[in-house]
This record gives structure tokens, sequence and C-alpha cells, in this order.
């Protein structure tokens, strides 16, 4: 079976494999895998699979594999699951660096131990059991638990479709959770980053101090570049102090415009929320409205009582008085995070806003979901004007198509609402659908820049070898 | 005047006699273009008035601009840079001209583009707390324009009322505050930029998540190697409920740092802690009589802002550390005024070591802030070893040292030494595992540091995306990279039409 390996792949690596059908990305089967162990192999890795003419798909945990248009070509899949060391934890500095394929849960024990914690908290996408979608070939697809291990190893395959994903695929992808309004995404904590380009050459840029602006930050570049520019290898990130409290408030909204001023009351008071996440399950439900407060344990028992008031006694006009106490909790909801945008199957459209236009986007939802027959779950970090829509896995293609037309139009054209806005002021972009849906609409739609997009993949990619086809524009 | 910032070497940039005059033949030739885009005014061609723009705030490195443009809008940039494009013309943007690493630059042999006319502030979006702003719009004046609506620009250089927004995006301005708001990078959602070639295209949408590569977040701090910025959404944050300031003076410098450390351990996220040395408080005071206590050998500034009452815990939290590692005195600013008295020496820092040494250099290096005391250790050696006096002022949060290295111009040999000195302090830096900048860039002035930092994978890799946006190498060329890369053509298996083209086509609307 290994003579079938080519030999310039079996010499780069220790861990080469022949795919097994849980190994297809997004429905493509590869002929192989690798492992590599870290930067200097993955560099080989990489050196070979472009001597010998091989498209390459680099792989996390596989929980955001289905992420993005199947690839044109996928000859090897690279599996980052071995590279998965915390090399340097500087908990004075609040730094840390990693290899790539260290799992967020796994990064988070280890800063717990510090009181410390990267700020990213993308949701945990959780599959349902059930008959795999999003596949043209043979084979389970995401969402499911691959079966045993069948590329001739005896370690147990990635859980694939489950877990909140391995640093690569977080940075890859750019997945951001309800932090996302206090610390930003993916792009904004990663201070350095290493990379392996198409070649094997291998580039770092940042480094290991929060503040530098030495060279151009490739960081921010290959965050959410869907593996198309070539592999991340390591990274290195900002941490914060873990907070000693938390705190959630919540309440129900009755509609677009009662939401839109809760969630515009609580991200503009004083009271500093980490997150303010919106989540409706169905049409005809009331807006489940969440705030979260951390800090020391007495800030965050005044703050909570405040934004009660606050979001209470429609002080924000016209804020609803619809409870005069909102309830709060020590605890998440239990949508929070397992809202909308943690639907692993059927189609999930990020949809991004200007926060003031939270209500006209809601209604958007809802006019473009009636006209289509469809009601999608819709929720996320509204005050951060990001907004998720899942629909459902039976749901026939040309409805969730035109769905998603509909919104784009809405949201994406039109120009924005005050001067001097760029012409496309949104977007709605399908994260991930089945196979039906895919043929039926552009993933992606219209990106501005797409151009210049171009040029920085010929420049760092020039065969297209590398995740050939899964970004914008075909890239 | 002397008292400047003298960074030059011998190897400082001059133009070369022969090369000028054909050089200024062919700009010459762009004049009537330029008139006819800018109008007769805003194109400048006398000698004398283009000395006026031959540096920027680095002044040791001078060069006459071959032509100065001031256009006022969008479109203007995009044609002037169109007209340079076609006639092969390199061209450099430069907003306010503070910039210390010699990043606005000007070439002999090119065309200057000064954003300074374009200070509009578009438009104001409370509710999604974004502005649209010109580039020559100063970073101040976003501050004012919002405060109104309970908001405010975070990224603060300490040049922010001279300083432009366009420059503040090539530099990826940060600022005495950026510890816990972060840089340029964090708050701005959107750019129109001109490409060079002369597009207008727009870099992300203002929402922060808009799709495709993150364009926005590759240009800023790029340092105008990639096009001109010519509208900027900025996000805006709540001005915080309370502020404090606390001055906190020790004996020396290692019980200072000791609390640092300790602030940090605590889990508290200060806005803001700034030290100084003794040397430093020395200048300041001769120079702005700020009255920090008595005897200081070290002050250390640590601004707290947020919630009403986690700033009044957080205060006397801080006060117990302080009071803990030794200091002997801690003042608290509760308004604006007392604060403005302890930030003065600070502020003033730079300026006021001219009142303490003819010529200084200012340095900007940045470690893991875990490393500074045995870096201001090392730096102490090199300072007693050499002769040079150095007073530190730093970011001390973050890591980010301002050395200040002085000499008297006046002394043959003193500047060379002064320079040897504020090498080997970068060379600290990064063997420390830091940065050769932490906010000044590379600029002009430093790109010959950047192969002791980077490797050459890491400088080729990042010229590719110079190589995308600029393939002729027309846009600021000369700065950050010490070996310019050769475009090429791409050995693409693709054969579509220019992607710049098609950038056009696409964003075109």
């Amino acid at each position: 079976m290994a003579g079938r390996i080519p030999e310039a792949l079996a010499d780069a690596c220790a861990d080469v494999s022949e795919a097994g059908p849980g190994d297809a990305v997004a429905g493509v089967a590869p002929r192989f895998v690798a492992r590599p162990a870290g930067v200097t192999e993955a560099a080989a890795v990489l050196a070979a699979a472009s001597s010998l003419g091989m498209t390459a798909v680099p792989r996390g945990s596989g929980s955001r594999l289905a992420w993005g248009v199947p690839p044109t070509g996928c000859d090897l899949v690279i599996d980052t699951l071995r590279m998965n060391k915390v090399l340097e934890h500087a908990a004075g500095d609040l730094v840390v660096r990693v290899q790539a394929g260290v799992g967020l849960d796994q990064l988070a024990n280890v800063l717990a131990e510090a009181g410390q914690r990267l700020a990213l908290d993308p949701p945990a996408a959780a599959p349902r059991p059930g008959p795999a979608h999003g596949t043209t070939r043979p084979g389970p697809a995401h969402g499911t638990t691959r079966p045993g291990p069948a590329h001739g190893t005896n370690r147990p395959g990635p859980p694939h479709g489950t877990g909140a994903g391995t640093i690569g695929g977080v940075l890859a992808t750019g997945a951001a959770g309800p932090l996302r309004l206090r610390y930003g995404t993916p792009r904004d904590l990663a201070i350095g980053i290493t990379v392996v380009r198409a070649d094997g050459t291998v580039a770092s840029a940042g480094g290991k101090v929060v503040k530098n602006v030495a060279g151009y930050d490739l960081g921010k570049l290959f965050a959410g570049s869907y593996g198309t520019l070539g592999l991340i290898v390591e990274a290195a990130f900002r941490l914060h102090p873990q907070p000693a409290a938390t705190s959630f408030v919540t309440l129900d909204a009755a509609g677009p415009d009662e939401a839109r001023a809760a969630v515009a009351a609580a991200a503009g008071s004083p009271l500093a929320p980490s997150a303010v996440e919106l989540d409706r399950p169905a049409r005809g439900q009331p807006f489940r409205v969440g705030v979260l407060l951390e800090g020391d344990a007495e800030g965050v028992a005044e703050r909570t009582a405040r934004m009660i008031e606050l979001l209470g006694s429609g002080a924000a006009p016209p804020c609803p008085p619809a409870q005069p106490d909102p309830p709060a909790s020590p605890f998440p909801p239990g949508w929070w995070r397992g809202g909308a945008a943690a639907a692993a199957d059927g189609t999930l459209i990020r949809v991004a806003f200007w926060a003031a236009e939270l209500a006209r986007v809601l209604g958007a939802v809802d006019a473009a979901a009636a006209a289509a027959g469809i009601d999608p779950a819709v929720g996320g970090s509204a005050a951060a004007g990001v907004l998720y829509a899942a629909v459902d896995e039976g749901v026939p293609a040309s409805a969730v198509a035109r769905f998603v037309t509909d919104l784009r139009a809405e949201v994406g054209g039109g120009g924005g609402s005050l001067p001097g806005t760029p012409p496309q002021p949104g977007s709605a972009v399908v994260l991930h659908a089945p196979a039906e849906v895919r043929a039926a609409v552009d993933l992606w739609g219209p990106v501005p820049g797409l151009g210049l997009m171009r040029a920085i993949k010929d420049q760092f990619d020039p065969q297209h070898m590398m995740a050939p086809g899964r970004f914008a524009g075909g890239i | 005047m002397t008292a400047q910032a003298t960074r030059g070497t011998a190897g400082a940039p001059r133009q070369m006699e022969g090369a000028a005059e054909v050089a200024g033949a062919a700009i010459n030739a762009l004049v009537p273009q330029m008139i006819d885009i800018c109008g007769r005014r805003d194109v400048l061609t006398d000698p004398a008035e283009l000395a006026t723009y031959e540096c920027d705030g680095l002044t040791s490195h001078r060069c006459s601009p071959g032509l100065v443009v001031l256009p006022t809008t969008a479109e203007q940039v995009a044609a002037i840079v169109a007209v340079c494009a076609r006639a092969k013309i390199p061209f450099v943007a430069r907003g306010s001209g503070t910039g210390l690493s010699g990043g606005a630059l000007p070439r002999a042999d090119g065309v200057l583009i000064v954003t300074s006319k374009m200070r509009r502030v578009i438009a104001i979006d409370q509710e999604s707390r974004r502005a649209i702003v010109e580039p020559g719009v100063t970073n101040l004046a976003v501050s004012k324009a919002v405060e109104p609506f309970g908001l405010f620009y975070a990224p603060d250089p300490s040049s922010q009322v001279v300083c432009s927004i366009g420059g503040n995006v090539a530099e990826n301005s940060g600022g005495a505050h950026c510890l816990k708001n972060g840089f340029t990078v964090h708050h701005v959602t959107g750019l129109e930029v001109v490409t060079p070639d002369g597009e207008l295209v727009w870099l992300g949408d203002g929402t922060g998540a808009a799709p495709g590569y993150d364009l926005l977040g590759a240009f800023i701090g790029s340092e105008g190697t990639l096009g001109i910025a010519t509208k900027i959404i900025v996000k805006l944050t709540r001005i915080p409920e309370a502020v404090t300031t606390l001055l906190a003076a020790f004996r020396t410098m290692g019980p200072g740092g000791a609390a640092v450390s300790a602030i940090i351990s605590s889990g508290i996220l200060p806005a803001a802690i700034e030290m100084m040395d003794a040397l430093a408080i020395e200048a300041a005071e001769a120079a702005v009589a700020c009255r920090y206590p008595e005897g200081a050998g070290a002050v250390l500034i640590v601004e707290l802002d947020g919630p009403a009452d986690d700033v009044r815990r957080e205060t006397e939290a801080v006060r117990a550390i302080c009071e803990k590692e030794g200091a002997y005195e801690i003042r608290a600013a509760h308004d604006a005024a007392e604060r403005t008295a302890i930030w003065t020496g600070r502020k003033s820092a730079f300026a006021a070591v001219g009142r303490i040494s003819p010529a200084y250099i200012v340095q900007d290096g940045v470690v893991p802030r875990t490393a500074l005391p045995e870096v201001l250790d090392r730096i102490a050696e090199l300072s007693a070893a050499s002769g040079v006096r150095v007073a530190n002022v730093f970011h001390a949060g973050d890591g980010n040292l301002h050395p200040l290295v002085l000499f008297d111009d006046a002394v043959p040999g003193a500047e060379e030494a002064a320079e040897e000195v504020s090498g080997a302090i970068l060379d600290l830096c990064i063997s420390h595992g830091g940065s050769i900048t932490g906010e000044h860039g590379v600029g002009a002035d430093k790109s010959k540091y950047m192969p002791k930092m980077f490797g050459p994978g890491d400088l080729d890799t990042m010229q590719l995306l110079r190589c995308a946006f600029d393939p002729a190498g027309l846009c600021n060329p000369g700065k950050i990279f010490p070996t310019p890369r050769l475009c090429g053509e791409v050995p693409g298996v693709r054969r579509e039409p220019h992607p710049l083209v098609a950038a056009g086509k696409v964003d075109q609307f």
C-alpha cells in the first residue's frame, strides 16, 4: 500500500498515508494525507507536492473543512494535527506561540492555568446524526464522525465536524464568536505568523510582541484566506486575563425595531459589554437579546444591575419596556454560541452590515425568507454587525438560492445611507451549504477588490496548487 | 535650533546630480497634466516651495521632491497616480509630515502627493460607531468631531494634534493608550484607496467582516507602499465613564519595573502604563517644569478607564501595588486639568531633551514586557561603556522603548558614537525577541535593520504582496525593504487581463 505513495512525498514526511473515504474535503476525495510534525516537515511536504504537481488542501480538526467552495483539485490533504505543541506561553507578557494544529480547547486549558485566555469563542459546530450531505462523491462529509482508521495507522481519525477547531483552522477561516464585539476576530489577536508557501518557502511575519510595525503584516492576509495562500504552521497571539466573573443579561424583544433598540442601548452604554448577541430560532418567536459583562465580581455585579435597569426601564427610547427586570445569570443562556451560527449542516450564511442597520437587515432577512417560503434561524453578534442565518438541510436549493440572492440585494446593494459609504456596504456569504445549494448560488457573492485578490493569489501561489477554487472568484 | 532628531548616517539617501536632471525633465513634462487635474495653485514647482517638503518628522533624511501636488478629491488623486503610472514616475504620499522614520521622504525623480487639503469629516454614524473621513483630517479632529455623540477615536499618537489619519493608516499608528485599545488596524474598517496604477478601490466595507482576503489589514501599516488612502472609515469607541491617572515615583527603575509586572499579572488592563527614567525626568523638568516628585529615579504613569466603579477599585489596587513595590509618592488625577499636569512631563519628553543635549536620536524598539528590566540594564551598560548618555521614556505596558540617545553635534565623532549606541539598542531588542519598531515604522530609516529581524524568505514573501499591488514599483519605492524584489511576470498557468484591470472592472460602480 505504501508503495503507491510517491517517493518524494514519503521522503518529505514520516507520516504519509493513502486517503480514506473520511478524508474528503467538501465531497472531493484526496489521494494522500500527509501529517507533518513541524515547520521543517511541512515545508518539505509542500516542496514535494509542488514538484509532483499535486494540489494540496490544509486541514485541522475538520470542524470547518466544509466551508467554502469544494476545491477544484485535492491530491493531498495536509493534516496539521501532529503540529500540536504550545511552543511558548509567556504568561508575564500575555503572549502565546503555538503550532497550527493546537486545538482551541487544548490551548484554553493551558492558558487557564495561568488565569489567561485567548479571547476567541467561535461557535463549536454541533453535528446532528444523520445522512451526510454536501457530497457529490461517496463518503462522509463534514458533520459526521470519521469511520475508524482508514489510513493505515492506528491513530483515530480527527473528530470531523466537532469541537471549536484548531488555531490554524480558526485563523484560516476567520471564525469568531460573541467576543468579537470587544476583542475582534482572529486577525485582531494574532501578532505573528509562520506560513509555508505552495513551493515550500517558509515565511514569518510579525513576531511575539504585541506592538510591532516592522514589515508587512502577513498574518492579516492569511487570516480568512481558507488555505489558498499557503499553509499556516505557527502563530503567536495576544492574550487577555481570564475574567473573574461573568454575567449574562437577557431579554426578549418582540420585533426588529425593539431588538435594534435593545442592542444599541447595550452596545452604546458605558458598561463595557464584552458581547451583545441576538438569537431567533424561527419566525414568530421573539428575538432573544443577550449581553455579556465580564470583570471582577464586584464590578460585574454593579454593571449587571445597571444593565438590567438600562434595558428594562426603556431608558433609551424606543427601548421596549418589555420586561421590567431582564433576568441575569452567571451562565450563558442555552442559545449562546449555539444558535444559528453553530449550525453544522444545511446552509449557513454570514451577513455583515453596519450595526445601525440591524432592524433593516432583520426585516430584509424576514422578507427574503418569506418570499422564498423558508424559515431560517437567525442570530449572531448584532452589535458588531454580524448575523448568521441557518437554513435546514431539507429545504429546496432553489428556495435557498432565492433567499441568498434577495438578501444580498438588500444588504449589499444600493450603497449606504450615509455619504461616502462604499458602494457595497454589507455582504451575505454562504459559509457552507449542501451540494445542490452550491450548484444554485455563488457562495461568495460579489467581492469588492477581487482583482487585487487574484493578483495576490497569483503572486503567492502562481500555479494555483493551494486549496484551488475554494475562495471568492474561483481563487 | 539643533534640538532635533538627527538620525542620519553617511548612507542616507542623497540625490545624484546627473540623474536628477534627466528625472527633472521627465517630471516637468507632467506639469501640464497635473495642472489640468488639480489647478495651477495646487501644483508646486518652485524650488523654494518644493524645499519645504524635503523631509518629514525625521529631519536627517532630506530630498527635495521633483514636484508637489495638493489634490482635494479622491478622483484627483486617482488621476495624478494614473499619470505617474503611465509615465513610470515614482510617487510618494504625504499627510502632515510628522512621521519619524522618513516614510514620506520624497524623491527628486518623483511626485509628492500631499493630502493635507483633503480634510473633510464626511459622515458620522453614531449607532454603528463609525465615521468616514478624508486622509488629511487630523487624528484629534476626528475625536473632536464625534465627541458630541459620546464617542472618540481610540488610537492617539503623541502627534495627534497635527498628524493625519491617512498617515496613521500608512504607519498603523498606536499611541500611549494602545495597550488597552489596540492600533490603527483595529480601528479602521474600510478604506477607499487609489491603487498604484490609478484605480479607485474599496478595501473593507466598514463592517469589519468584509468577504475575501483582508486587504484592509494588509494595507494598514504598509507605509504608503501599496497605494494611497482617499477615504477612511474609522471605528469609534464609547468615551469611558471614568478616567483616573496615577503618577507613582520610585527611587530607582527596578521597583518601577516590578510594579508594572505586578499590575499586569493582577489581571488589570490599564489604558496606558508609561515610564520615565531620571534623565528624562530631568529634561522634562527643565523644559516644562512638570514638578514631578523630588528625587525620583523613575516615574510611572498609569491610566485606568472604564465604568466608574471598576476604575475606582482598580485605582486602589494599582496604588497598593505601587506602594508595595516601593513608590514613595503617588498622585492621582481625577479631572482633565490634573491629568494634563501629570501627562505634560511625559508628552514633552522628546522635545524636552533638547534642554539637556544639543542633539539626540529618538529610537523606537520593542521588547517583551518581562525583558524590560534586563534590557534597561544593558542599555545602561552600553551608555556607561560608550560615554553616550541615554534618556529612557517608554510605553512600559507593551515593552515599547523610546530611548533618547544624546550627543553634541559640535563634537566630531559624537554623532557616530550615538548612532552606534542607538543601533546596539535595536540589536538588544531583536536578541530579546522584540521588534525594531513599535510605532514609528521602518520607512527610509530602518530598512537596513530589516534583515536582522527577518530572513530572506520572510522579506521575499512580504514583497509578493508589494508585487501584487505595485508590480512596477512606483509607489513610495525605497522604503521598508532593503532590497526591492523584481516582480517580473508571474509564471502562472492563468493568462488573464492585468489583475488591476480586472480590479477596476470589479470595483467601478
